[in-house]
């Protein structure tokens, strides 16, 4: 019912714009009768009034602004030319509709039986069937009697006894009534409006300056000048940017009829329950979240939502239920597509994402049931058995969530097999002020996207070499147990990055990748004003935009998918990133050794839970094994190069290299939680590649060989390199 | 016909104002309608990896503008330390960008200055201010270089790789 007086509401506004419209339109007619012109504006807004009561089923108004309809389309066409009757004819219908309008707003319907339409229906039909003949009238007769007409064409229809009270009531009501639902909107410019969002950061800018003068000051006035600026700004702000904000039902409103649609061709029975429309989000956003919302209403219909008959055996009602739910929270907007369908199994996924070669086994047996369910948004996932047009294309889930990350937004799905899934989409409020965490390199100021942001992490002293290695070149830091490769903002910049015994590393996440930034320093977080940059920076992916800052200077927005990309920490370091895997193909993240004085060897990067350095004197022995104690307990070595039937010479320096290994579902009798040092040489470069074993070099230690970086490089047989430390795998 | 041919040369003569200024030595007219202001040296912010002509950006009441200087867009020297450049905001396909400069000269028509026919660029100048200079108008006491605004704020597609991304 909400819903109704809304749509009613919009519809009289506009229909009292356009009668407004019509008004003038006709006066312009009366001094150029044959104006083509003019007869398609009044013919256009009848036609749209017509449209909209056959909508909203004003069936009375549909009958009358269908006969005016039929009358005008002839005017226009030149089939029927304007007399004074028509002229007469087609104000009277004019005014009838704008009666049926007051009646509607007064009371929400058009059956008012106060107002007859059927006599002016009876006139225009009269004039239909009277006018094919009609003779060329000169131009200026119709004009007196149309100016006559304007006002006193109700009393013109005795056979209406109501019709003379109908004005007076209705203007009556008018006064009160009509006022409060036109002039309670205005339509304004959208540019005027991007204008003043603009104007406003400006303004917000300049109490930012302002501000930090005023509190060094003495002056108490300029202190309190200052304060009641600083709170009238973000008002305003605030106000204008409702301004831009419009209720997220105007996506919802074609909801119903995808569904219906959908449900129908889908031969499911769905109900479909709204909530929350009237939330409010920006317009920019509200245009880019439309297309991921409808596919995600369409998947849940297609993939979750089950058959009637289905549901009816599982024991469910054979009507499945479809929520979709917005509300704000924490400056976010969520909207949550509901189904109570079939769920979604993590084990089918599971499958489905190996044999598509979305992840490897390994990389998902490493994975908790949160990450397999998000594998539905990897590039090449589709769990549709067939391809039908309403999804399953396999285009669909990475699309969505591209498109909602792209306007700094996030996308989650949880599901209980059987009972139902949710999604869940979290969109920002505005782009034109989004939070953001000031950073400092080389004196300047520059500004990551708070969406980007995962946490901060500060390392140092002892910490810093324990936790921080570099491998071949690439820094990672030991996060939780997990790699991160590290990135220098200084050297991104092109600067050198400053050694130091402390280091700041912001932890971002874009897309699918997760990496630290080194920064010098961390300044604050604050709301910033999103500024373009110009087109000679365009080619610089790292940037986002601008910014200005409270002192007046400008500071860069960085791009974290832009920095990503430009240093190459996307490819290859997707495996460190929660265990999310690699590409869609058969590429294998390989950890490429030393050993043996130059010989390469490689280890699935999977397989190594940590990189270490320990003293030579650190190794001990236990019976005729090589260990060493570490974390609290023992862990066993193995030289690789021995294991792999090659002189070791992993000896030569002060210190050995060690991959940990951690064996799942070990035991863990003879060292630390069942873990295995595998000595090597040096760590020489993480790669991704699409391996193509060979047999050529098999032997104890070695299922194969491979080129890796264009070089022979020997693959090692974990199991077997395992089991001579011991321990059992 | 040759009367039409007179008032319209007149028309454009009357609508040729140039403001000019100094970058090296050369002396630089960039038609009036397209500058829109002229400032003294303002706080820049570096845009590391930008091209090397990119000196930075500059708040202009609110608006980000790059600062283009027009010493390295030409492949002329450096300006000294202790030489500080003037700005001259332009506006080029919708953008406003500021060009580096030496020194602001006057506005001046050549036409009311006693100066010569447009000439096309002598084809021994460097290759880079070829690319933007339009023409050359010669004046009783100096040679102005017509600067094609456009052109001159496009670094994008200049050779200078001293900065650019890798």
């Amino acid at each position: 019912m909400d819903d109704d007086a809304e749509i009613i509401a919009e519809f009289l506004v506009e229909s009292h714009e356009n009668l407004d419209q019509l008004d003038r339109d006709l006066v312009e007619l009366e001094q150029q009768p044959d104006s083509r012109e003019r007869l398609s504006s009044i013919f256009r807004t009848i036609h749209t009034i017509k449209g909209t009561s056959g909508f909203l089923a004003f069936n009375r108004l549909e009958q009358l602004t269908h006969v005016g309809e039929t009358l005008l389309s002839r005017l226009r066409d030149g089939e029927v030319v304007m007399t004074p009757p028509i002229a007469e004819g087609l104000l009277a219908m004019v005014d009838t509709v704008r009666v049926l309008l007051d009646v509607i707003e007064r009371t929400g319907h058009d059956t008012d039986p106060a107002v007859d339409v059927v006599p002016v229906v009876a006139v225009i039909e009269g004039l239909l069937a009277a006018e094919p003949q009609a003779p060329a009238v000169e131009a200026p007769v119709p004009e007196p009697p149309a100016t006559d007409l304007e006002q006193p064409e109700h009393p013109e229809h005795p056979d209406q006894p109501d019709h003379p009270d109908q004005p007076g009531q209705s203007d009556g009501w008018d006064g009160v009534e009509r006022r409060a639902v036109v002039d309670a909107s205005v339509r304004v410019d959208v540019d005027l409006l991007d204008d003043l969002v603009d104007l406003v950061g400006e303004l917000v800018l300049t109490r930012n300056q302002l501000l930090q003068r005023s509190l060094g000051s003495t002056d108490a006035e300029l202190v309190r000048a200052s304060q009641r600026l600083d709170l009238v700004a973000s008002e305003l702000q605030e106000s204008i940017m409702k301004t831009r904000m419009q209720p997220i039902g105007q996506v919802w409103s074609k909801m119903p009829r995808v569904v219906r649609d959908l449900s129908h061709q889908l031969g499911r029975e769905v109900e479909l329950v709204m909530e929350g429309h009237d939330t409010e989000l920006d317009r920019s956003l509200l245009e880019a979240v439309k297309d991921p919302l409808t596919h995600l209403v369409r998947n849940s219909l297609d993939h979750g939502i089950e058959p009637p008959d289905v549901r009816r055996a599982a024991g469910k009602d054979a009507k499945g239920t479809l929520t979709l739910r917005a509300y704000h929270e924490s400056g976010q907007v969520v909207v949550e597509i509901a189904d109570d369908g079939s769920g979604i199994d993590p084990a089918t996924i599971g499958a489905v994402a190996v044999e598509r070669g979305v992840v490897t086994r390994d990389q998902l047996a490493r994975m908790d049931g949160r990450d397999v369910l998000g594998l539905i948004f990897r590039p090449g996932f589709s769990t549709a058995a067939a391809v039908s047009n309403i999804s399953g294309r396999g285009v669909g889930m990475d699309v969505v969530r591209t498109n909602i990350e792209r306007i700094g937004g996030s996308v989650d799905v949880a599901s209980e097999p059987g009972r139902g899934t949710t999604t869940r989409v979290r969109i920002p409020l505005t782009l034109a002020i989004i939070p953001a965490l000031v950073v400092g390199e080389g004196g300047e100021r520059y500004a990551i996207p708070q969406a980007n942001l995962v946490e901060l992490v500060r390392i140092e002293g002892d910490d810093l070499r324990r936790q921080v290695e570099d491998l071949a070149g690439a820094p990672v830091l030991r996060l939780r147990g997990k790699l991160l490769p590290l990135v220098s903002l200084a050297e991104t910049l092109g600067g050198t990055a400053l050694e130091d015994d402390a280091l700041t590393v912001v932890v971002l996440q874009s897309d699918d990748v997760r990496f630290g930034l080194c920064v010098s320093e961390v300044h604050d977080t604050q709301e910033i004003v999103v500024k373009p940059i110009g087109r000679q920076l365009k080619g610089l992916a790292m940037y986002a935009g601008a910014t200005i800052m409270g002192d007046g200077r400008v500071a860069l927005i960085l791009d974290v998918a832009g920095i990503a990309g430009t240093v190459g920490v996307g490819a290859t370091q997707q495996e460190s990133t929660d265990g999310r895997g690699a590409g869609a193909d058969d590429r294998t993240a390989l950890l490429v050794l030393e050993v043996a004085d130059g010989r390469r060897a490689a280890l699935p990067l999977a397989a190594v839970a940590r990189l270490e350095e320990f003293g030579r004197d650190r190794v001990e022995r236990s019976g005729s094994a090589e260990v060493v104690q570490y974390r609290d307990g023992i862990l066993p070595l193995v030289r690789l190069a021995s294991a792999i039937g090659l002189p070791d010479t992993s000896d030569q320096g002060e210190q050995i290299s060690v991959v940990v290994h951690e064996i799942a579902g070990a035991a863990g009798a003879a060292g630390a939680a069942g873990a295995v040092g595998i000595v090597i040489d040096r760590v020489l470069d993480v790669v991704e590649v699409a391996v193509t074993a060979s047999e050529v070099g098999r032997r104890t230690g070695v299922t194969g060989s491979a080129v890796v970086q264009d070089r022979v490089t020997d693959l090692v047989d974990l199991d077997a390199v395992v089991a001579r430390s011991g321990v059992p795998a | 016909m040759s009367t039409t041919m007179t008032t319209a040369g007149t028309a454009n003569r009357a609508a040729e104002q140039y403001c000019t200024f100094w970058v090296a030595g050369l002396f630089f007219g960039v038609a009036v309608d397209d500058v829109q202001e002229v400032l003294r040296r303002q706080p820049m912010t570096p845009v590391p990896r930008a091209s090397r002509a990119v000196t930075g950006l500059i708040n202009l009441r609110g608006q980000i503008v790059t600062a283009v200087d027009l010493r390295v867009r030409l492949g002329l020297p450096d300006r000294e330390d202790d030489q500080l450049p003037m700005n001259v905001i332009v506006r080029s396909r919708g953008e406003v960008v500021s060009l580096l400069v030496d020194d602001i000269g006057d506005v001046i028509d050549p036409g009311e200055s006693g100066g010569g026919d447009p000439q096309p660029t002598p084809s021994t100048m460097p290759r880079e201010v070829q690319d933007v200079v339009r023409g050359v108008r010669p004046l009783p006491d100096s040679i102005l270089l017509v600067l094609d605004a456009d052109r001159a704020v496009d670094v994008a597609t200049t050779t200078d790789t001293t900065g650019g991304n890798p």
